[in-house]
């Protein structure tokens, strides 16, 4: 071959096949999804997300949460997402279109998270896991997050009403009272905000039947 | 099809050649120079990051005081560190002095491409310290925070302008099939990137339909990046330092373009089992496992082309580190069709064997092959010798031995991972419990690779600062040169 054109034009064309492929046919098949009415009770699903909830799913991804957690469910054919009760269907696409910057994921060092807010509601749970894991998961490898909580001088007359209830061996002592930043407060309502294949929208049977195919 | 083969009968075109290929390194010295050597620091920053986020992973608790340091935080820095900081700036460097090599003709801006350098360099420190400060984007492979776009994008538009330049002013007659390579990836990344966090970063496609694009992107950063730098870099070196042509020309045509289309269509095998149409996955399995085809014919002509030299690799550095990296593409590509089969897939996606994979693709395969490769430029380069062969040996050596300990653990953990993922009776924490073990060896490892990065970056600054010039043979790894033939 003696004409760079030629390959220059060939190149690019191959190129641009999966450009057409796997990024535009994407863009035009699973990015414009609408809200549809809960069958029940008429509200909008999936639901859109509180200025706070949003707020929490910035420090999780400011924080890299989606390096050790999934958010997908898959079918029972293959894993046993739905056996260990990560949820009760495979999450199909819809489910996420109110998630701006989707954390699907691709490692599982820690359990899938999709819904999470189903699976573990407490709000106190929550809180003691992320300051210290081992506070609930004794051997655990995720990391503590001490810096999204306070630890000051506890006032023996007037103890701060959100202070964490360490177990005994963990915390900075009697002394100190650890209270959750508002970062962390925001983190926890986007956790108890996700339930991604919890609602009914119109492909959850298919969804559902495709779960327990075999 | 020997690259730049001077008519040899003829001392005035010996000399002739001689002058231009002086003139070619002489113009490509300050930005080739620039781009490799701060991919060094790159490396050994990647390197430490490596092993922050290795420890953290058996011992959580590991500097996790600090919100900089949280693992969340170090791994997405550790990969765009050594993705953009070490094997993009390094794979720059190599790739422009391969090109103005092949096509006989010097640099002709090299002010606005030591810029490109500057530029480039500050891109990788602006995202990577956004990174660490809590500005990621959470887009796996493309975690720099928009603020750092701009200098990347710039300073890829010197590289491609002067690339064209260089394809330009070669002298009439066949192109060599590192030029096609080197050629394709330098168009490639800056439209990969560009639509990629345009798609994602900027303005954001509604959330169902950002997991395709990130790992078209992700995946053809390795497959239209990495990796054709890497073939091109092996497709020059290889003939050159054993001094025998490739093996078969019409192989390497049928490999570009088999790897050009099929590479290209390869990402969706990372979304298997995810709420994607299964079109879209079962497209990427089947181009996954048509990778066969470029794999093996690039196999055959790398291999093929070695048999019978095998030796020359107990002298040359070069060679020794290019070969070493040829045989892990073939591997690693190998292993990636496989892992692309759903079964299979059930098994390793979202598992440690993943990762080991990715690192015998960007470590095994790329950085093997760019080590090999500023082995010989540098020489060249700068008309000094390398300063130690001792600090090369303690390079090959620790990096070889270290990552295959690193691929054998991190595979074997991850299958057993994979594996106890799947009995749905093993609570999650003992899965977590089974992978200790595997994960305290990825930092031995780990830390083996990182020994040899050091040896590298002393050996590297070392002949920079020495002032003593060329001792005009080669730092070889024997004294003695086994081979009648000059070998560079």
């Amino acid at each position: 071959m003696t004409k760079f054109r030629f390959i220059f034009i060939g190149f690019m064309l191959t190129f641009l096949s999966s450009w057409v492929g796997l990024v535009l046919m994407p863009v035009w098949g699973l990015g414009n999804f609408k809200q549809t009415a809960d069958p029940k009770t008429g509200e909008m699903i999936p639901p859109t997300l509180s200025s706070l909830e949003e707020e929490g799913r910035s420090v999780y991804i400011a924080n890299g949460c989606i390096y050790c957690h999934s958010q997908q469910v898959h079918p029972a054919r293959v894993r046993t997402d739905i056996a260990r009760g990560w949820g009760e269907r495979r999450t199909v696409a819809r489910d996420y279109m109110n998630q701006e910057v989707v954390q699907m994921g691709t490692m599982r060092t820690g359990p899938d998270l999709s819904n999470i807010g189903v699976r573990n509601p407490s709000e106190t749970w929550h809180l003691l896991h992320l300051y210290d894991p081992q506070i609930t998961s004794k051997g655990s490898n995720m990391p503590p997050f001490p810096f999204l909580f306070e630890t000051r001088k506890k006032d023996p007359e007037n103890p701060a009403p959100n202070a964490l209830n360490l177990p005994p061996g963990f915390g900075p002592g009697d002394e100190f009272e650890v209270i959750p930043s508002e970062e962390m407060v925001a983190l926890v309502a986007y956790l108890q905000s996700l339930k991604l294949s919890s609602y009914e929208i119109p492909e959850a049977p298919a969804a559902r039947i495709e779960s327990f195919a075999e | 099809m020997n690259p730049e083969k001077a008519p040899a009968s003829d001392p005035g075109a010996i000399e002739e050649s001689r002058l231009q290929r002086l003139e070619i390194d002489l113009a490509a010295r300050w930005p080739v120079g620039i781009f490799i050597g701060s991919s060094l620091v790159w490396l050994i920053l990647g390197s430490l990051l490596a092993i922050a986020a290795s420890i953290k992973l058996h011992d959580p608790a590991f500097l996790s005081e600090n919100p900089w340091l949280t693992f969340g935080r170090v791994r997405p820095a550790h990969l765009n560190i050594v993705a953009y900081g070490w094997l993009s700036t390094a794979g720059i460097g190599i790739g422009l002095w391969i090109l103005s090599r092949l096509c006989r003709a010097p640099i002709r801006d090299n002010r606005s491409l030591t810029l490109a350098a500057v530029l480039w360099n500050m891109g990788n420190a602006v995202g990577s310290w956004g990174i660490l400060r809590g500005d990621s984007t959470a887009v796996e492979w493309l975690e720099y925070p928009t603020y750092a776009a701009p200098f990347l994008l710039v300073s890829f538009a010197f590289v491609m302008l002067e690339s064209v330049g260089l394809i330009r002013r070669r002298p009439p007659g066949h192109i060599y099939i590192s030029q096609w390579y080197i050629m394709a990836a330098f168009f490639w990344f800056p439209c990969l990137y560009f639509t990629a966090h345009g798609l994602l970063v900027l303005a954001p496609v509604q959330a169902p339909a950002q997991p395709p694009i990130n790992w078209w992107f992700a995946h053809n950063a390795l497959g239209l990046w990495f990796t054709p730098i890497g073939l091109g870099a092996a497709y020059y070196l290889i003939p050159k330092i054993i001094g025998r042509p490739i093996h078969s020309y019409y192989l390497s045509v049928i490999g570009f373009w088999s790897l050009a289309f099929f590479y290209a269509w390869n990402g969706m095998h990372h979304l298997i089992g995810g709420p994607f149409p299964a079109w879209l996955i079962t497209a990427s399995v089947v181009a996954s496992i048509m990778m066969f085809i470029p794999v093996i014919t690039v196999a055959i002509n790398h291999h093929f082309t070695m048999v019978g030299h095998f030796k020359k690799t107990i002298s040359s550095p070069a060679l020794r580190f290019v070969v070493f990296g040829a045989m892990c593409y073939t591997l690693a590509s190998f292993q990636g069709s496989t892992m692309a089969i759903r079964s299979l897939n059930g098994i390793t996606h979202f598992t440690h064997y993943t990762i080991a994979h990715a690192h015998l693709g960007a470590y095994g395969f790329a950085s093997m092959v760019f080590f090999g490769s500023i082995y010989y430029i540098m020489p060249r380069l700068l008309e000094r010798e390398w300063p130690s062969r001792f600090l090369i040996r303690v390079h090959f050596w620790s990096c070889a031995i270290g990552f295959i300990c690193y691929f054998v653990f991190l595979s074997w953990g991850g299958i057993l991972q994979g594996l106890e993922m799947n009995q749905k009776e093993t609570p999650f924490l003992e899965i977590v419990a089974l992978t200790m073990p595997y994960l305290k060896l990825r930092t031995v490892s780990g830390s083996l690779m990182t020994l040899g990065h050091l040896a590298f970056f002393v050996s590297f600054f070392w002949m920079i600062a020495s002032h003593r010039a060329s001792i005009g043979e080669p730092t070889l790894f024997t004294k003695r040169i086994p081979d009648p033939d000059p070998i560079p």
